[in-house]
């Protein structure tokens, strides 16, 4: 395992299979929280935020306790109730001892528990065999790519509000409409991290 | 719920067109938009999270007077993930293409808002057999458009039907673009727009992003609330 490698897992994540346009995880906060700059700013940071202690603490578990006993199957069950106990226990935490980091994060945290980018991200670092760190690049990356897309989509939906837009498209049609956009652009980087690093 | 009951009849046909899940109360986006590029990945998600909803309605309908009420939501996501795993073990078993196909949004149904979404505003509050009817309805409901999107984006996008091939290329060419994900968006995006034509001309609101639905409106409208997101 080399920088390289690590390297082109981070560009992977954010830019090629960015979780939003390009794997379809995440889409309720993606279409519901990304009407304003800052709130698509605070949403996707707890996201970043969860992704990574999420993945720190499921990859340890499916390594060291299910995989040796055999109780793979479980791994789903585990998961969403280890990250759901995770999300509580850390918003707790900081409520008490971090209260400025509580302040920006804390409405999205309890939002992200049913989040299926979260979940999905620790799933597909085992469907990819990655190891730990390669699990953590993996995280940051999608928790990056998440957060790039929310703030150009948040872009795109100001510019959305002064337009005149036909009456059946109002409202969800043409923000999803705008999305594909948005995913044709992002389209332009497949290839990238192939060509750069092979 | 209305005032007057529903029959069981009325249970089990709203989720087919009038509270269509996906078109109508905007739930389970995610893997609407994954995995509707193929119009049999499209019946093959919708059967098996019809069979997890049939599963989780009934269970928690029956443990809805054991289940305390401040600790439903994670009993629920418990319960519906059990399910989960009983249907990724048979899928894995007996239907090998279809767990290929549809990777990892299989386990993801367990964040599917329709299921979590019905536990919480259907099952929790009725009886066994109008649970079951109701997320068996449900079910049907987003197994159609399922096969509506897949259908469209198979026929556009590649030129074929369940495998078949309907057009090589001599009529028109493919739009390759509709089965890579923007096309998903795009498609999406239409047939909400469709479904909002045809509601408007009954007089009723165009859809919104379904958090009526989802259990974790409470938490939500407070981080959204100054931006109206979720209604």
């Amino acid at each position: 395992m080399s920088v390289t490698n690590l390297v082109s897992i981070l560009l992977a994540a954010i830019l090629t299979n960015n979780f939003i346009l390009s794997k379809f995880l995440g889409i309720c906060p993606f279409l519901g929280v990304s009407k304003k700059l800052d709130t698509a700013v605070g949403m996707s940071t707890a996201v970043i935020f969860v992704m990574i202690i999420a993945t720190a603490v499921t990859w340890p578990i499916q390594t060291y306790l299910l995989t040796p006993n055999d109780l793979d199957y479980l791994q789903t069950i585990v998961f969403i109730l280890v990250i759901a106990a995770l999300v509580q226990f850390v918003e707790i935490i900081l409520k008490k001892y971090m209260v400025s980091l509580y302040n920006a994060l804390g409405v999205y945290l309890p939002l992200i528990t049913t989040n299926c980018a979260v979940l999905g991200v620790t799933i597909l670092n085992f469907d990819e065999n990655y190891n730990f760190t390669q699990s953590m690049v993996n995280s940051l990356g999608g928790g990056v790519g998440f957060m790039l897309a929310m703030v150009l989509f948040a872009g795109v939906r100001t510019r959305l509000e002064t337009s005149d837009i036909p009456k059946s498209l109002q409202g969800l049609p043409i923000t999803l409409i705008s999305a594909s956009l948005v995913a044709i652009s992002f389209l332009g980087f497949q290839g990238l991290v192939d060509g750069l690093f092979k | 719920m209305a005032k007057k009951e529903k029959s069981l009849r009325e249970v089990f046909t709203a989720g087919f067109v009038k509270e269509n899940p996906v078109l109508r109360l905007v739930l389970g986006t995610c893997p609407t938009l994954a995995v509707s590029t193929l119009a049999f990945n499209g019946i093959g998600m919708g059967v098996a999270a019809t069979a997890v909803l049939v599963g989780s309605n009934a269970a928690i309908s029956l443990l809805r007077n054991i289940i305390p009420d401040k600790v439903r939501i994670p009993a629920y996501i418990t319960i519906i993930a059990g399910f989960v795993t009983i249907i990724q073990m048979l899928v894995k078993a007996y239907a090998p293409a279809i767990d290929d196909a549809l990777g990892i949004y299989l386990p993801l149904i367990v964040v599917n808002c329709i299921i979590l979404g019905r536990a919480e505003s259907f099952a929790g509050k009725n009886k066994v057999l109008p649970s079951i009817l109701d997320g068996l309805g449900m079910g049907i409901g987003f197994t159609m458009t399922l096969l509506l999107m897949g259908s469209i984006r198979e026929i556009i996008g590649s030129g074929t039907w369940f495998g078949m091939t309907l057009n090589n290329g001599s009529i028109i060419q493919p739009m390759l673009i509709l089965i890579l994900p923007p096309g998903g968006f795009f498609v999406f995006g239409l047939l909400i727009a469709l479904a909002n034509k045809i509601a408007e001309g009954k007089g009723k609101e165009p859809a919104a992003l379904g958090c009526g639905g989802c259990p974790m409106a409470e938490n939500c409208s407070r981080a959204v609330s100054e931006e109206g997101g979720c209604k």
